[in-house]
């Protein structure tokens, strides 16, 4: 029936804001609202409409406030807001406190059950929940969810959403699953109706189809960095659970289970433990790599707290091993549910005595899945712990990005002896530096040669792994080991030149998911005539671009979520003479980075605000 | 008894294995323990065990945590890859190296400060999983690298030059039996046969096989009234019964007299021997062991032998339904799923 609606409420002439809206969904956490709200940003992304979706939740099962801000933007802008122009309120605690936060021309739609002071200035529309549940009658343990179906159906009427979009956005939700999607269906179609009979279009906000879908992929960044490393080979996975990062861990789990099954014998060529806390999964990963496998962990930052023991002695022994830290803000238990790029400096130098830690930090979420292939590859290639610095915003939220890109590179394993390697070799020295690279040559354990075994030890030990407190031997290998770290700066990603303003002596350095907001800030300080360039920085050591970078520009502002301004301090140390140009622009409340907070401190700094 | 030694004898006449490599091949580096510890004991066992039953040292590795136990398997097979870790995080180091190549076999070799104290949550866990290892515990109920503290197994009323310990100690093997370990033996480092025969029989159990051996410090804690000394342990061991590894190439049949022996078959067929005593145990039985090891705690009895067997409990890789050959032979091309997945999983995400 809802077929044939001819779009709707919306007359697209009167429609004088087209795709360019922050919508905030305000809802009771455990409602079962994400459903509801992934089925509108998926509807939006499948017209082709750049849009994010970011869900800010409580550290909480069930009772606490939760929101859920969709963004749409005709050029491709799509980081969080500070102010919102459509809110969706069926919370009665939050939906006062949400109105009043809301831009001057925004709109309301309202559960008509809920107590509020409506604005003048704001367009309101009552939705009847309760009317249209009775009408529909879900059965009574779905009524929750398909309750949230009514908001959709009554949006989708008045932006110009077509129920087609819903419909299939639905469907690739629940997997292709009817009875869901029928049951779901049948209250949008209720109140998409509700919707034509009985509100008068009286905001000038819409939506219209674009053609950002193609060539694109939605998909959140836990999800990609499983995938990715999937596509690196990966053979172990030991974890623990922790917000935000169990579910790269158990997306690893069911993608693993669906592409990694021998098909002969219905058996599993990969093993993923959950461990009994985050000291054994980072054990039983650094145990695998050292026997060969493609192993790694994923955690947040009190999990790298409880890790930082046993990364020391894969550091100080020199095994293989992927570490992913999807970051939430600390210190200490902090905001478990909050984004934050925390520990940079924590895991530049994790574990005592001199530690050197190769990080690596994508920037988005075609990234995590790229970093969770190639970093099993530098791992190897260096024989040393690998950081892949995620944070929640990537990892938990879902995000349109760009199509992954099948691996161009084959899996490289490093420096591995076989039997045959040692027989034609005659002799066999774990530490010795052969190439003089600084990187030695290993043998996995089973190598059937009289010559492979050796004894791994964070202790002191000599070139064939034997123990020793010489101390000339004792700085050989610590020598060494600084040398490898040079290495890793030629191996590991290489930093982006983003943005190359016109003639700009103002640098823009960054990383990790505040991405998207500064491509954003930069747009708007063209608007205000100024030119910036923009470095986004890809790894740990740093390459000597950045160097460069930083010499080229009167003043480099770092952008970054924490307080500390933890990489300026970082690059400060590598560029020691340009020190003074390095500064910080920090904000760290939780949030996802707002361009418009962005540039306005820069204008501020630079004068200019 | 005469029989089962003609291999063993054939052994010696030509000084190898039946894989054709001799004792020199399981040696390690010299020692560095005091003189007359109880771990340089336990090594010796190792070694034997191991030639005796011709494991193949390049298949085999060792671990270990840290403390004084932990750095003995440096003295023992230097041919297999060796993995001295952190204290008491040896479990998953072992976890994560067995399930990455489910061929190799493995040894770890603890302490009691090490399993009893900071790694007794991955003690109790590797149990859990049952990670196919060796765990043996060289329990002398003193911290002897860092001179002299009381561990967590030291009895109760114990004088150490640090006071006089108020705690009753943690029994290894009755915490085994709380985590549904199959495989749980006590031994004494002066008795070197038994241990060494426990070690062949736990080698042929396919999960954790943990060995609680009373091993003397001569420097910190060989006091004659202390539990964990010589001469307390050479009056108060009451074994069990008298153990001896029958081996699965071993075809001819024993003559011990009928209703004297009970044998208890490992998982590569070979047996383990237990010629009664002059008690009647029966260690297949949870209960039976739970209260025998309740009746030697509270009456101070160093009871050994194999306490508890019970064969039919999955191994982790077995739970884990994890292919036979090891995933580190993986290749490239099962490891990586290949275009067309990528592509198919693309469009799920459309």
């Amino acid at each position: 029936m809802s077929d044939s609606h001819p779009n709707l409420n919306v007359n697209q002439a009167q429609a004088s804001v087209v795709n360019d809206f922050s919508m905030i969904v305000a809802t009771v956490n455990g409602s079962g609202s994400q459903t509801a709200n992934l089925a509108l940003m998926r509807s939006f992304f499948r017209m082709g409409i750049p849009t994010s979706g970011k869900n800010l939740f409580p550290s909480n099962i069930q009772g606490l406030p939760t929101w859920f801000i969709i963004r749409t933007n005709p050029n491709g802008f799509t980081a969080r807001r500070e102010k919102h122009n459509i809110l969706i309120a069926m919370n009665q605690e939050t939906v006062q406190s949400d109105l009043d936060a809301l831009e001057p021309g925004a709109v309301i739609y309202y559960a008509d059950h809920l107590t509020v002071d409506l604005r003048e200035d704001v367009t309101s529309y009552p939705i009847p929940v309760r009317d249209l549940l009775r009408t529909v009658k879900p059965p009574r343990e779905y009524r929750d969810y398909i309750s949230n179906m009514a908001y959709v159906g009554v949006v989708a009427a008045m932006l110009g959403i077509p129920r087609q979009e819903l419909q299939e956005a639905l469907e690739t939700h629940f997997q292709g699953r009817m009875k869901p999607v029928e049951m779901n269906m049948g209250m949008i179609d209720a109140a998409m109706d509700w919707a034509v009979q009985n509100l008068q279009k009286k905001d000038p906000f819409a939506v219209s189809v674009m053609d950002h879908d193609e060539g694109r992929i939605m998909i959140d960044g836990n999800t990609a960095a499983a995938l990715g490393s999937i596509f690196g080979g990966i053979t172990f996975s030991g974890w623990y659970p922790i917000t935000p990062a169990s579910s790269l861990a158990e997306q690893l789990q069911y993608y693993l289970a669906e592409m990694r099954i021998d098909p002969d014998t219905g058996k599993r060529t990969y093993a993923v433990v959950q461990a009994e806390d985050e000291l054994a999964a980072v054990g039983m990963a650094i145990g695998a790599g050292w026997a060969g496998a493609r192993s790694m962990t994923s955690t947040s930052g009190p999990g790298i707290c409880l890790m930082s023991e046993l990364v020391g002695l894969a550091y100080a022994a020199e095994i293989p091993v992927v570490i992913w830290d999807v970051q939430r803000m600390g210190p200490s238990t902090g905001l478990p549910t909050r984004t934050s790029q925390g520990d940079i400096l924590f895991i530049r130098y994790l574990g005592h005595g001199d530690t050197n830690q190769v990080m690596l930090l994508p920037g988005s979420v075609k990234e995590c899945f790229e970093f969770g292939w190639r970093a099993f590859d530098v791992a190897e290639l260096l024989q040393t712990p690998v950081f892949v610095l995620s944070d929640l915003d990537l990892g938990m939220n879902v995000w349109v990005t760009e199509d992954f890109e099948y691996p161009d590179e084959p899996i490289q394993r490093g420096k591995v002896l076989s039997a045959e390697d040692l027989e034609r070799l005659g002799s066999f020295g774990r530490y010795r530096d052969v190439d003089g690279d600084a990187i030695p040559y290993r043998t996995l354990p089973g190598t059937d040669n009289p010559m492979a075994g050796y004894f791994t030890r964070g202790t002191g030990h000599d070139e064939d792994a034997i123990y020793s407190e010489d101390p000339d031997e004792w700085e050989l290998n610590m020598e060494r080991l600084t040398r490898k770290y040079e290495r890793a700066r030629e191996l590991v990603p290489a930093p982006i030149l983003e943005v190359e303003g016109n003639g700009a002596d103002i640098g823009i350095i960054s990383y990790g998911s505040t991405d998207v907001a500064i491509q954003e800030a930069v747009a708007l300080l063209q608007e205000q005539g100024l030119e910036v360039d923009y470095l986004r920085l890809r790894a740990i050591p740093f390459s000597t671009d950045v160097t460069d970078f930083v010499e080229l520009h009167a003043r480099c502002y770092v952008v970054e979520m924490n307080t500390d301004g933890q990489m300026r301090q970082l690059l400060q140390l590598e560029t020691p003479a340009c020190a003074s140009r390095l500064r910080s622009l920090c904000k760290n409340d939780g949030l996802p980075l707002a361009a418009t907070w962005i540039a306005e401190r820069l204008l501020a700094v630079e004068g200019r605000g | 008894m005469m029989m089962e030694r003609t291999a063993a004898k054939q052994d010696q006449r030509t000084n190898v294995n039946t894989i054709g490599l001799s004792k020199a091949d399981y040696r390690g580096r010299p020692s560095t323990l005091c003189q007359g510890c109880g771990h340089n004991s336990i090594a010796n066992q190792i070694i034997n065990a191991c030639y005796e039953a011709s494991v193949s040292p390049e298949h085999l590795i060792k671990l270990s945590g840290i403390g004084c136990s932990s750095k003995s398997p440096a003295y023992f097979m230097s041919r297999s890859h060796g993995f001295n870790s952190l204290h008491g995080r040896m479990p998953p180091i072992a976890t994560g190296a067995l399930m990455a190549n489910r061929e190799l076999k493995a040894i770890g070799v603890s302490g009691d400060g090490d399993t009893a104290s900071i790694g007794i949550g991955h003690f109790i866990h590797m149990l859990r999983r049952n990670v196919p290892m060796v765990y043996i515990i060289e329990n002398n109920g003193v911290y002897g690298l860092t001179k002299g503290q009381f561990s967590a197994t030291a009895d109760k009323g114990q004088v150490l030059k640090t006071g006089i310990n108020p705690f009753m100690p943690v029994d290894l093997c009755l915490e085994a039996l709380a985590a549904n370990c199959g495989f749980i033996a006590r031994s004494f480092a002066g008795d070197p046969k038994q241990v060494k025969e426990l070690i062949k029989a736990a080698l042929s159990y396919r999960g954790t096989a943990v060995l609680d051996i009373i091993s003397p410090c001569v420097t910190f804690n060989n006091r004659d009234e202390s539990t964990k000394s010589y001469t307390w342990g050479k009056q108060h061991e009451d074994p069990l019964h008298d153990v001896t590894w029958v081996p699965v190439r071993d075809e001819i049949s024993l003559d011990y007299e009928p209703g004297e022996v009970k044998d208890v078959e490992m998982h590569d067929g070979s047996r383990l021997r237990l010629k009664k005593l002059d008690q009647d145990y029966d260690p297949t039985s949870r209960s039976e062991a739970m209260r025998m090891l309740d009746k030697a705690y509270q009456e101070h009895i160093l009871v050994t032998g194999l306490i508890y067997f019970n064969k039919a409990q999955p191994s982790l890789q077995e739970t884990e339904q994890m292919i036979d050959e090891p995933l580190i032979a993986l290749g490239a091309d099962v490891a990586r799923p290949n275009h067309a997945q990528f592509d198919d999983l693309l469009a799920s995400f459309r």
